[in-house]
């Protein structure tokens, strides 16, 4: 056969593979979001559940998982942001420093479900937090940790070394010019890293099962020391061990996880393109 | 900035700076808290080390005693029963390995060839419209996952193999390998990238079409990143819970025959996250569970030690090859 055929013949079959790989995606979108739609309500998304979760709403689900989100951007945000920081632009290229980075690919590929047997056995039981917002936060902040550190990293990297060498000509110190002018500027970046980060934390159910989730608390947390519901844990939850649970609810909820965890998505991606239109450099 | 400037007269030469600086005047406090900051920084700096240990550290409290309290014969067994006592890890061990390595054997073909379509051969559009997908599915809860492959896939699979059910280690799999792809995906991609143009010039000038050059230039060049890329992949895989957990049956029996694969199996993680809920804190069965959680965590750090050797290998050359 013709080379220039075997070619095109080639970059079809490629071409087939990319579909392979995106139409299940959006085949998983489209059927949660077809099957859930009806589900949304109101009074689903505000209400109480009732009947043991078979009716009603999924409101402390919600509210849950927001605060279980905002716990871990206060505790992985300042950590993680640090953390960058130290390996763009104080780290010098030795063994430490080669040290510091395999830990992080290795918190990276930490089973989700370690993470969760870790908080039980920090958090929850020698530090006696109990199942509580705070050692779920806890937990889930240390796993999101290496999204936002390399991120971070690669953000503060990909500003130019002349800003930092100015910024000291003009008689700045080491951090005046990191704070005034190579975080501004990577900034964007950054951000889009921790949406990242943290929307995997809001999606994730292993951490969560021992460290905070309640299978069934029809009010809202009272502290932070609470059990609360959770999205992706109440997903769980509905789908395998309530029976007679109307498919409808399962859906609904899973369409709500779904758009939650895609919206945070978009946002990143459009500050990301957005910033790349506009950077200078 | 503002520093030049004096504020009584206009400008100040950078000896006089100079001087300032020297005489400490200016900012001896702000000296200080610049010092305590870059302490802190470095301190963040070495906190993932930090966690790391912190994770063994604990896995090892909660999880060595297991190998006190129960005989090595029974916890490497093949029956695991733990109401009667029995806690044969075996079935559980192999039954991660079942599902994990056919996921990647789906997984590492259709990778590569998105990684290669996305890389070298996709019009600009095309990319543009690929990349975010991919980021999406790496951003799916893997619940959702989990509960599309339960409610849509497991049907499916049992209508298509007449099997008994549709929960089985292949469901799993497939499940599993999606979730590994945006991994092996783009560990894949920046192993391309980093192939020099040279290569590439150099094989299009000999008269190499495009289709040869990729697959037999810069595919082979990018080979070691590429296998990173499916280490990552297959850390990831064999990490997994939830999805899991939802999809492949949970049935702890040994997958030694040939049709185990469309079989309900039981991974280690599943393991661990359905029965953590249910045991005694400090029973003999709660300690194996962190046992498990051990081995887990021992597994993939060996796995992404290795990933890890040959990104740091690259480096040394300078360069991805």
């Amino acid at each position: 056969m013709d080379r220039y055929r075997v070619q095109r013949v080639g970059f079809a079959l490629l071409a087939a593979v990319a579909v392979i790989v995106v139409a299940p995606i959006l085949l998983v979108i489209g059927a949660i979001a077809v099957r859930g739609i009806d589900a949304i309500s109101w009074e689903f998304l505000t209400a109480m559940p009732r009947d043991g979760m078979r009716a009603g709403g999924i409101f402390p689900a919600i509210v849950g998982t927001f605060w279980l989100t905002l716990g871990t951007a206060a505790v992985a945000i300042p950590i993680g942001l640090g953390g960058a920081i130290y390996l763009a632009e104080y780290a010098r290229d030795n063994l430490l420093t080669r040290a510091i980075r395999l830990a992080i690919i290795n918190l990276a590929g930490v089973p989700s479900v370690v993470y969760g047997l870790f908080g039980l056995g920090l958090f929850v039981l020698f530090l006696q937090f109990g199942t509580s917002i705070v050692a779920g936060s806890l937990t889930l902040a240390i796993m999101t940790l290496p999204i936002i550190i390399s991120t971070a990293e690669e953000a503060l990297r990909a500003v130019p070394t002349e800003f930092r060498t100015v910024s000291a000509s003009l008689g700045g110190t080491r951090w005046q010019g990191i704070r005034r002018i190579v975080l501004p500027q990577a900034m964007p970046g950054i951000i889009t890293g921790i949406i990242l980060g943290l929307l995997r934390a809001a999606g994730e159910t292993a951490p969560i099962l021992f460290t905070v989730a309640a299978f069934y608390l029809p009010r809202l947390p009272q502290s932070p020391l609470d059990q609360t519901m959770a999205l992706p844990y109440h997903l769980y939850v509905i789908s395998t061990q309530v029976p007679g649970m109307p498919e409808e609810i399962q859906y609904g909820t899973a369409l709500v996880l779904l758009a939650v965890v895609l919206s945070m998505n978009v946002v990143a991606t459009l500050i990301r393109s957005a910033y790349r239109r506009r950077r200078e450099w | 900035m503002g520093r030049c400037l004096d504020r009584r007269s206009s400008w100040i030469t950078i000896r006089e700076v100079r001087l300032i600086e020297q005489s400490g005047l200016e900012n001896n406090t702000s000296r200080w808290s610049e010092f305590a900051i870059e302490m802190v920084i470095r301190a963040l700096g070495f906190s993932a080390i930090g966690f790391v240990t912190l994770i063994f550290i604990f896995l090892l409290r909660e999880g060595v005693p297991t190998f006190f309290e129960v005989c090595l014969v029974n916890l490497f067994g093949t029956r695991w029963y733990p109401t009667f006592g029995l806690f044969g890890t075996l079935p559980l061990i192999l039954g991660s390995l079942l599902v994990t390595m056919t996921a990647i054997a789906i997984a590492l073909p259709l990778g590569v060839a998105t990684a290669v379509f996305v890389r070298e051969v996709a019009p600009d559009w095309t990319r543009e419209f690929l990349k975010p997908m991919i980021e999406v599915l790496a951003g799916i809860p893997s619940v959702v996952l989990g509960f599309f492959g339960m409610t849509i896939v497991a049907p499916f699979v049992r209508r298509t193999l007449g099997t008994p059910t549709g929960l089985t280690a292949f469901t799993g799999a497939l499940i599993l390998a999606y979730m590994s792809l945006p991994t092996i995906i783009s560990v894949a991609e920046d192993a391309l990238d980093a192939v020099p143009r040279s290569y590439r010039d150099g094989a299009r000038a000999m008269g190499a079409t495009e289709w040869q050059t990729i697959w037999r230039v810069v595919v082979p060049a990018a080979r070691s990143g590429i296998v990173t890329a499916v280490m990552l992949g297959l850390g990831r895989a064999i990490g997994e819970t939830m999805a899991v957990m939802l999809v492949t049956g949970n049935a702890a029996r040994m997958p030694l025959t040939l049709d185990s694969l469309f079989r309900p199996a039981r991974t280690m993680t599943a393991t661990v996250a359905a029965e953590m809920g249910e045991v005694a804190q400090g029973s003999v069965h709660y300690h194996v569970l962190f046992g498990i959680g051990l081995i887990l965590f021992v597994m993939t750090f060996a796995i992404n030690l290795t990933a890890a050797a040959t990104i740091f290998q690259k480096r040394r050359r300078g360069g991805l090859r």
